[in-house]
């Protein structure tokens, strides 16, 4: 019987190993799956390669982690935040590496990951310092820039309800990059909010269909990753 | 109220210029607001026109801000600000999102601007400064991909340094992606031969918009005459 619920987010994380890359879903706090970072974060795994749009805030969730030491590059579009010294702090002392990507170059390269593309051409970024070194073609009179798709060994993302089969749904903007990143990496680990039936979700609204989902585990009341921060919270 | 006016330094303010903006928008479009000035192009939507405003992070259809206490964390905006979904609304994910802009399925989009050149370059994610941590978003797909590229800024920086500019030294966000550009002092459309001047914010003069112009400012229509 496939049953992809886990019992815990210590048991899920536990065979993301050193050096590993690790796509992470949220935009800022939205759909940030708090827990498994921090499950993450007890686990110890280091100098891996995270792909996330930001760079966390304060020092819970995704920054706490690149804080402690475990990150050793991030791939990303907006490293910076209001609240978040953590990111910058150790880019100027040289500490972390950054590959800065276009937003939506970078979905691109993760939906292009997922579904078995290799590269692909884009006119965003052409004539700007982020195309510096790639290859262009000239397409009907425009120029674009070649692409390279980004894959993940792991990746970990936040849904709202998932059945025992890995079918998922997501709440409302907290959606962002979760299917995409599910889509790119060998194994994919949930938390969710809901644990339902096989059925519960119309199959007309599944977001993420179950195959591209391995592990769920149920945190019913998750974090957040603004009220920790308003608490001047850290973690571990 | 007309007293306040008369107090007030020369040009539009900033809620001015986007109602200046907003009035070139056309009914029914399809429109991404960038952070800050840009913003406020909703709250003036000419009476008669519907827009429907898109947020990358995954909604068609955002809404107002909400009330306070009615803030939900997982409904929020480019600028991760809270925000609400409009009856019709949809959500979806990223790389959708982004097909789009990239697509060209997005008619106009309002952005600000470090500098704006007048071949439509423009500069708006980085000063190329050695300590600054690099940040583009989603600026470099949005003027890659959306049909009309409308930028909102002060004319010139706090300390008066001229905006507008022959040739961009900051690292180009795109090539020759800028259509038109409101200021405090003038609407200016960029075509194949430079800044042409479309409208003057009141009591502004054409050799005021000139002088903090770091380009040749054009006249065909002698808008400085009329007004």
């Amino acid at each position: 019987m496939i049953n992809k619920f886990s019992t815990t987010a210590a048991d899920a994380v536990a065979d993301i190993f050193d050096g590993a890359t690790v796509m992470i879903g949220g935009f800022g706090e939205a759909g940030s799956p708090i827990e498994l970072i921090h499950a993450l974060i007890d686990h110890g795994a280091k100098n891996l390669t995270v792909v996330n749009n930001n760079t966390g805030s304060g020092h819970v969730g995704l920054a706490a982690l690149i804080e402690n030491g475990q990150v050793g590059k991030m791939i990303c579009s907006f490293p910076r935040t209001a609240n978040s010294t953590v990111f910058p702090d150790l880019y100027r002392a040289g500490k972390i590496e950054l590959e800065l990507v276009p937003q939506g170059t970078l979905a691109e390269r993760i939906r292009a990951g997922g579904a078995g593309i290799p590269a692909f051409f884009t006119a965003t970024s052409v004539g700007t310092p982020l195309a510096d070194g790639k290859e262009h073609r000239n397409f009907d009179e425009r120029d674009y820039v070649m692409e390279l798709s980004l894959t993940a060994d792991f990746a970990l993302i936040k849904a709202k309800e998932a059945d025992r089969y890995g079918n998922l749904t997501y709440n409302k903007t907290a959606r962002n990059f979760a299917p995409i990143m599910a889509m790119a990496a060998k194994t994919t680990i949930v938390q969710t909010s809901h644990c339902v039936e096989a059925g519960d979700i119309d199959p007309e609204t599944v977001a993420t269909p179950g195959i591209f989902v391995d592990r769920i585990i149920h945190v019913e009341n998750p974090l957040q990753e603004s009220r920790l921060n308003a608490q001047g919270r850290t973690y571990p | 109220m007309s007293l306040e006016k008369n107090t007030q330094a020369v040009g539009w303010t900033r809620d001015q210029m986007a109602e200046r903006a907003a009035l070139d928008i056309p009914d029914g479009s399809y429109v991404n607001l960038g952070i800050g000035i840009p913003e406020k192009v909703a709250r003036y939507v000419p009476q008669g026109r519907e827009f429907i405003y898109h947020t990358e992070n995954g909604l068609l259809g955002m809404g107002p801000t909400p009330e306070v206490g009615e803030e939900d964390a997982d409904l929020i905006n480019a600028g991760k600000k809270p925000v609400t979904a409009i009856a019709g609304a949809a959500y979806f994910h990223h790389a959708d999102s982004f097909a789009m802009i990239r697509g060209q399925h997005i008619d106009v989009c309002v952005l600000g601007a470090m500098q704006v050149a007048q071949n439509g370059d423009l500069a708006n994610w980085s000063t190329g400064a050695p300590d600054a941590i690099p940040a583009v978003g989603g600026a470099m797909d949005l003027v890659a991909g959306v049909k009309t590229i409308f930028v909102i800024t002060q004319h010139t920086t706090k300390n008066g340094i001229a905006k507008l500019i022959e040739a961009c030294s900051y690292p180009l966000t795109g090539q020759g992606v800028v259509s038109r550009i409101y200021t405090d002092l003038c609407v200016i459309e960029v075509t194949s031969k430079g800044f042409e001047l479309v409208e003057l914010a009141p009591n502004v003069a054409f050799d005021t918009v000139q002088e903090r112009t770091d380009a040749k400012l054009l006249d065909p229509n002698n808008i400085a005459e009329q007004s």
